[in-house]
């Protein structure tokens, strides 16, 4: 029996086990119709999993499901969807060649006679769009729209099965402060025509401002469930980690030294050779943080991959240390001791099929120890993995698991660990806490403070203005392409900042560059 | 002089749609299957046995047409072995597909025996009636595969099941979380293939011919494979490139080259498909899931 009438969802002892990880544990979680609920917790506390149980991709191996007060048995998605549950997935699932409306619409076409009725679906998609302010292109391919659009699509998706229960797997991830903003009035207008929201959030503060109620999950176990009201930020993430975690970062005053890297006069295309990348001229130090602030995608994403090698260039030049790089490839980029977190991590950043051991040394392969002769040194490699995965708390199955397994927050932390275990020199970090919990978010931010504070330049790029904020210690904002200025973090601030992003103070001018 | 050049080559495309039939509904074929997710390189086998049912079907009951419907099931049925073992229960499609095409062989052969009674050449049997259409005389089976490019390209590109057959060949979780079945649209999408690479294989034995010849499919699965790949996995692009390969077989037959032996200008097809594929015309992409069998439950 569900344990009380004005429960729209009410999950009971929820096991889901997985080869070797209990991902859910007797997991209890209950909703209130009309109410916003945050779900939190460490990456690899079974959130995800206990979703896609709700979402009839998983069927538990305990417990029951009870909806609008019935006990429901969920086959499939389809079952889910036909209860009126909806979900935006952490890892978009999104139909690269196929176009924004057909995504949306795939699965329940509107049809006339026998044919796909796209202009009735192009005017659904319209409708919705419009309706919560959830830009989109429709025609576009979703091959060539941005991270955030295609985010966009995702929540449209659900909005056009008229789903009444939204589950949201860390929608925030990838959305700028502004569209997140944006995203909660979405949220407090479906609340209001009496819509029910799970939402899966790392930020803290965006459990604070926009849920009712929290429940908090870990290592599989649900641990409770509280008003929002009753508790501090520091109260859930003590509650999330198990320990005390410091929330702001903490560094010192940059040393900065002679500039390790430069680039002049930048031109880069984007995937439809329209420029992406006009004309940037930056330089970084040794032993400081130059962030790139921006809305996402005005040139950020062409910007890090032309400087990685992996995007062709128009024009320009790349100097590291004085030395020209401009044409070398990525891997040679590598071998001059730069390291780069990318902004994707499962297209970029690993082989999904491979295991942790393979993916920890990518890149790093053929070198000593972990290659002698051209032979793979298994024995070597096993002990490193085995000390990294220590180090950098990557949990979830051991080193033979393979990565697509591990949850989105490990998969993040296994790529830190690979890059920032050779001593580079030059970092470019994409994103780096994307996903990632509290306490890693702590963690990963001081390994970046520690390389800064060896004597590493650090590019960083983050669409959480908080976190370009408190890391960097120049900051260059991009807009439209372009860096529209650099500043001094200490004398700026998000709403400064924020401006500028938006373009609304292009000429205004500052201190600029040099 | 100058009519019988004109005859000459009006005759020489006449044969080019003749040569191109099976190689069309084979693409046809193998474009549904792929774009589903699934690789079929049995179309081969599947055309084979169709074209022995078909022979079959006309001899034992007179009419051409039971001839037609043999051949489709036989396709049908290969192709469904092809489905359970593939998708349903998830085999190497290409090491199940290898296997049908040997088997294809084999029992044709065998059938020979045992049902007529010969080794090489089963005996004459009806064949489909040409119909003709001012001065083009084609057998149905031509008239037919011609009606399906469209046909196919309406289904795969401007209705729901194509764009759901689509999905699924590029990013079936995708499909999946959105409550369509990914295994079933497979499933079917293989029977598709089936039906048409039977049917391919009737037009060799009862519609361009009257007997069976043991393995008298000749690689032409395979063509109809690099017509779909040469087409883009489109149902128009693997037309032209169907009619282009077929022409290139009606000019290796008729036209006598002094300098050029015919086995090198039966090569063209392979050629030109290893040309694409190095990227020559523009990319050409295969969908992004084939091959791969989908697991539920998978990240
Ligand atoms: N398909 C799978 N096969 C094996 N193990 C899995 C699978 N999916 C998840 N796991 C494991 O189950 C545990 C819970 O994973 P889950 O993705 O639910 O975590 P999460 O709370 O969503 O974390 P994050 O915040 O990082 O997204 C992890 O240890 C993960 O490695
Ligand atoms: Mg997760």
């Amino acid at each position: 029996m569900p344990r009380e009438d004005n429960y729209i969802l009410d999950m009971q002892d929820i096991t889901k086990i997985f080869p070797g990880v209990k991902a859910n544990d007797n997991v209890n979680l209950s909703i209130k119709g009309g109410e916003i609920h945050a779900l939190v917790g460490e990456n690899g506390a079974g959130k995800t999993t206990l979703m896609n149980v709700l979402y009839g991709l998983y069927e538990p191996d305990g417990g029951q499901i009870f909806y609008e007060g019935n006990e429901v048995d969920l086959d499939g998605p389809e079952d889910a969807i036909k209860l009126g549950i909806g979900m935006v997935h952490q890892h978009f699932m999104l139909v690269e060649p196929l176009t924004v409306t057909e995504n949306i619409v795939l699965g329940s076409e509107p049809r006339s006679g026998l044919m796909l009725d796209q202009k009735t679906a192009q005017k659904d998609v319209k409708e919705i769009s419009e309706k919560y302010g959830l830009f989109v292109d429709p025609e576009a391919k979703i091959q060539d729209i941005s991270v955030g659009m295609q985010q966009r699509v995702e929540i449209i998706k659900t909005l056009y099965r008229g789903a009444e229960l939204l589950i949201f797997d860390e929608p925030t991830a990838v959305l700028t402060p502004q569209e997140i903003d944006e995203l909660f009035d979405i949220f407090k207008s479906l609340k209001e025509q009496g819509k029910t929201i799970i939402f899966i959030t790392h930020k803290l503060k965006e459990v604070k401002t926009i849920s009712d109620r929290i429940t908090v999950l870990r290592s599989g176990k649900s641990i409770d469930t509280v008003n929002t009201e009753d508790v501090t930020k520091e109260d859930v993430a003590e509650l999330m980690v198990g320990r005390q975690v410091l929330l702001e970062v903490e560094k010192t005053e940059a040393n900065p030294g002679e500039e390790i890297f430069k680039i002049e006069n930048l031109n880069v295309n984007d995937n439809r050779e329209l420029p992406a990348v006009k004309d940037i001229s930056l330089s970084v130090k040794k032993g400081e943080i130059l962030g790139i602030a921006g809305v996402e995608g005005n040139g950020q994403s062409e910007l890090i991959e032309a400087i990685t090698g992996l995007r062709k260039i128009k024009s320009g030049k790349f100097e590291l240390r004085g030395k020209d790089i401009t044409n070398f490839n990525a891997r040679e980029i590598k071998r001059e001791k730069v390291a780069h977190i990318p902004e994707d991590r499962q297209k970029r950043g690993l082989i999904m099929d491979f295991d942790l051991k393979e993916n920890i040394i990518l890149g790093y392969h053929d070198l000593e120890p972990f290659s002698r002769n051209g032979i793979m040194q298994y024995d070597n490699i096993a002990q490193y993995t085995e000390d990294l995965i220590e180090k950098y708390d990557v949990r979830g199955g051991g080193m033979e698991s393979q990565a697509k397994n591990l949850s989105g927050g490990n998969q993040q932390k296994l790529i830190v660990a690979r890059e920032f275990s050779h001593d580079p020199e030059f970092l470019i970090a994409s994103q780096p806490t994307r996903g990632v919990d509290v306490g890693s978010i702590e963690f990963i931010h001081n390994q970046i403070i520690d390389r800064r504070d060896d004597g590493a330049g650090v590019l960083l790029v983050s669409a959480e203005l908080s976190e370009v904020l408190s890391l960097s210690d120049r900051i260059a904002v991009i807009f439209e392409g372009e860096i529209v200025d650099v500043l001094k973090a200490s004398e700026t601030d998000e709403r400064e900042l924020g401006k500028l992003m938006t373009g609304s103070q292009a000429e205004a001018g500052g201190e600029s560059n040099e | 002089m100058e009519t019988l050049t004109k005859i000459f080559s009006l005759s020489l495309i006449l044969a080019s749609f003749r040569f191109a039939t099976p190689l069309i509904l084979a693409a046809l074929g193998g474009i549904f299957s792929e774009r589903s997710g699934v690789v079929n390189i049995a179309l081969e086998g599947m055309m084979l046995f169709g074209a022995f049912a078909a022979v079959y079907g006309s001899a034992s009951t007179g009419n051409p047409w039971i001839g037609v419907l043999y051949s489709m099931i036989a396709g049908l049925s290969f192709a469904a072995i092809l489905a359970l073992v593939c998708v349903t229960f998830k085999a190497n499609q290409i090491v199940v597909a290898t296997g049908i095409n040997i088997f294809a062989s084999g029992i044709t052969i065998f059938l020979l025996q045992v049902l007529f009674g010969v080794k090489g050449t089963s005996p004459m049997v009806n064949r489909l009636p040409a119909f003709r259409i001012f001065d083009v005389r084609f057998n149905p089976i031509t008239y037919i595969a011609l009606i399906l490019v469209p046909v196919a390209w309406f289904i795969l590109f401007k209705t729901h099941w194509g764009l759901r057959i689509r999905s699924v060949g590029e990013h079936p979780a995708a499909a999946d979380t959105l409550g369509i079945n990914v295994n079933k649209l497979r499933f079917i999408s293989v029977l598709i293939s089936g039906v048409l690479a039977g049917l391919a294989g009737a037009h060799l034995s009862i519609g361009d011919g009257s007997a069976f010849v043991r393995e008298m499919s000749a690689g032409r699965g395979f063509i109809a494979l690099a017509a779909m790949i040469f087409g883009k996995w489109h149902p128009f692009g693997a037309f032209g490139a169907a009619m282009l390969f077929g022409f290139a077989e009606a000019v290796a037959v008729r036209v006598d080259f002094a300098f050029i032996p015919s086995e090198l200008i039966s090569a063209i097809p392979y050629v030109l498909t290893l040309v694409v594929l190095a990227g020559f015309f523009g990319k050409s992409t295969p969908p992004a899931a084939s091959g791969e069998p989908y697991y539920k439950g998978e990240k």
